[in-house]
């Protein structure tokens, strides 16, 4: 055997000879390498996103919205039928014992004026513990207080779009604007939350107390109702049983009998987010495993080019042996190449893989989170490798086994 | 004992039912420094006796010493070393590897010998030199003529040191002008250098450059003639 130094140096030779074909066959794991780490990104960014996602709405939320209307066979969707109150809230959070708090909430959308200018946006009744709940934190001014929710007090509080929009560069603090006509004072600016999870701007609403917003804003012929009840349960654990803790009270409180529906909804946006989350997860395994097949299909590319240089190399073959190369020399030589071939490949993929991502991370910035880790660079990149091995080991093999006087014979 | 010795050599080729002796019954001895022709028609057997003088093949029967070892019974790798130590071969079509230079060409035996790549170069640009092509050490095969192409075989086969070279109608693609100058070289190896050649050819006039003609017909040694 001679040493590997030596044989390294002919494998080059041979492939410094046929640098286009060379190249182009690199150019099926170029591509495999770089789907793996494209996909890769953007499987772990969209992981990074979800989980800040599930941090930033609050955890263990659970939604409970009034049932549907139903009017001459035209069903309106959730909420549109008013049946839920702020007495079931109430019973919600003293009668279940999975459920951490229990606020009320009233939604309207509403114009919003502020000298010359307006906008439309999202204008939320709440009790003052919302805002705790749903992890909004006031940025400056005030939170809700008790006061205002006893003499419903026409103050709000904010979010920066509307800040934004109204006010521009202007400090809205202690300003009135008019919603829907009604004058209210703002007390306080939210933190910036930005989308969530469906790209909803969280940064677009205006809170309101809750007895405002029923008195002044969004009362309805039926008293006492909300938009929906928002609850957080005690930890993720307790999250399916106090939904179904939630659904039996309401159901017994709505006197529903035994084979009626509800006559609410009770939603988890948390688990609606774990399921988003296992379905992105389930997504990123399928194009994954499409990016490794691909990955596959360049190492047949290897194989098929090696066969093809075999067989034209076979007098170059025979004259190696000739002149003393053993089938082992020949078939070392055959795999260095297939190898080379494999792992240029793979390190220009991981190139062109890095800048894929990067350049995916930019143009889909609003939906595409990118992010390139360590790990599946050196598995994509090792596994290039031995796909090299493992295809480049059958054109070898064939290769070491020629027999020299066929070998040198051959036109 | 003489360098090369072939006791009753047999080479039998099957196809199917029949069975067909390229090679029957064959002795020859040849001692250190000689400088042998070997003469036929084509399927005299020639070609197959040279295969087997080469370790390129093995005998059905029979016993080839060279060198004082019995390589009949070597196998692949074992008849490779023997391949790159002792013998140097040099071939009708030159059998240079193309679109690779001159240099690269020589170097290989000495490759699979093992030796570092400084000595290998060292010894490449001698053995270039010896056959006059210095100045072509990165020419490849198809920037060259046929006559240089066949020098720079013929500093391939002689790169190793090995005792044997084995020439297979080595002027067979070349004119007549060329043909001399490749012979002359071949005498210049056998006596300055005491290599062994053995060539096999078909052409009298090349024949006229040894010393010792051996003639094959029907797979069998005719007839073994010394010059003076």
């Amino acid at each position: 055997m001679i040493d590997f130094a030596s044989t390294f140096t002919i494998a080059m030779r041979s492939l410094k000879i046929n640098k286009m074909r060379s190249m182009l066959t690199s150019l099926g794991i170029i591509i495999g390498v770089s789907a793996v780490i494209i996909m890769m990104a953007i499987g772990e960014g969209s992981k990074q996103r979800i989980a800040k996602e599930i941090e930033s709405t609050g955890s263990n939320i659970i939604t409970v919205m009034s049932g549907s209307s139903s009017s001459g066979g035209i069903r309106g969707g959730a909420g549109t039928k008013p049946t839920i109150t702020l007495k079931d809230s109430d019973a919600i959070q003293k009668q279940c014992p999975s459920v951490l708090v229990s606020v009320g909430v009233l939604r309207d959308t509403k114009q919003v004026v502020f000298s010359n200018q307006n906008w439309s946006t999202t204008i939320y009744g709440v009790e003052p513990e919302y805002l705790a709940v749903q992890k909004y934190e006031v940025a400056d001014g005030r939170n809700f207080n008790q006061d205002d929710e006893k003499n419903a007090t026409k103050v709000a509080i904010i979010g920066e779009t509307v800040s934004e929009n109204l006010f521009g560069d202007m400090d809205p603090l202690n300003k009135t604007i008019r919603v829907g006509g009604v004058p209210f004072k703002v007390v306080g600016l939210l933190k910036s939350k930005g989308e969530n999870g469906m790209g909803m701007d969280q940064d677009d609403v205006v809170f309101v107390p809750l007895t405002t917003g029923q008195r002044n804003l969004m009362g309805t012929e039926f008293p006492g109702t909300v938009r929906q009840i928002v609850v957080q349960a005690k930890d993720s654990e307790s999250l399916i049983k106090a939904q179904q803790e939630i659904k039996n009270l309401l159901r017994e409180r709505h006197n529903i009998g035994k084979n009626k529906d509800d006559d609410f909804t009770v939603r988890s946006f948390t688990q609606m987010l774990e399921t988003i989350k296992n379905q992105k997860e389930a997504m990123s395994t399928l194009l994954m495993f499409v990016a490794l097949v691909s990955l596959l299909i360049g190492g047949i590319g290897i194989m098929n080019i090696m066969l093809v240089s075999v067989t034209e190399r076979t007098r170059e073959i025979g004259i190696r042996m000739a002149i003393g190369a053993k089938g082992s020399d020949i078939c070392i030589q055959f795999l260095i190449e297939a190898v080379t071939l494999s792992m240029v490949g793979g390190l220009v993929g991981v190139f062109t893989g890095i800048i894929g991502a990067e350049i995916t991370g930019f143009l889909w910035s609003d939906n595409v989170t990118i992010i390139i880790s360590l790990s599946p660079i050196l598995a994509s990149f090792l596994f290039a490798g031995i796909v090299g091995v493992v295809f480049g080991f059958y054109p070898a093999w064939k290769a070491s086994k020629l027999n020299p006087i066929d070998a040198l014979r051959y036109e | 004992m003489s360098l090369i010795e072939i006791k009753n050599l047999v080479k039998t080729y099957q196809t199917g039912d029949t069975s067909f002796n390229a090679l029957d019954g064959v002795s020859l001895t040849v001692e250190k420094g000689e400088f042998v022709c070997i003469m036929g028609t084509s399927g005299s057997g020639k070609s197959t006796f040279m295969n087997m003088l080469g370790c390129l093949d093995k005998p059905t029967q029979g016993t080839y010493f060279l060198d004082g070892v019995d390589v009949s019974r070597l196998n692949a790798d074992e008849l490779a070393e023997i391949r790159n130590l002792k013998l140097g071969f040099v071939f009708q079509g030159f059998n240079l590897i193309s679109r690779t230079s001159a240099l690269e060409n020589v170097e290989l035996p000495m490759i699979y010998k093992g030796i570092p790549k400084e000595e290998r170069i060292e010894k490449a640009r001698a053995a270039l030199k010896i056959v006059g092509l210095e100045q072509r050490e990165s020419h490849h095969p198809n920037q060259m003529s046929g006559g240089q192409q066949q020098r720079v075989a013929i500093a391939r086969a002689i790169v190793n040191d090995a005792p044997i070279i084995l020439a297979d109608e080595p002027t067979g693609n070349l004119d007549t002008k060329t043909s001399i100058e490749v012979m002359e070289f071949f005498v210049k190896l056998n006596e300055e250098s005491g290599k062994t050649i053995v060539l096999v050819t078909h052409e009298p006039d090349i024949a006229e450059y040894s010393k010792r003609v051996v003639r094959f017909k029907d797979g069998r040694i005719i007839s073994d003639e010394v010059r003076a």
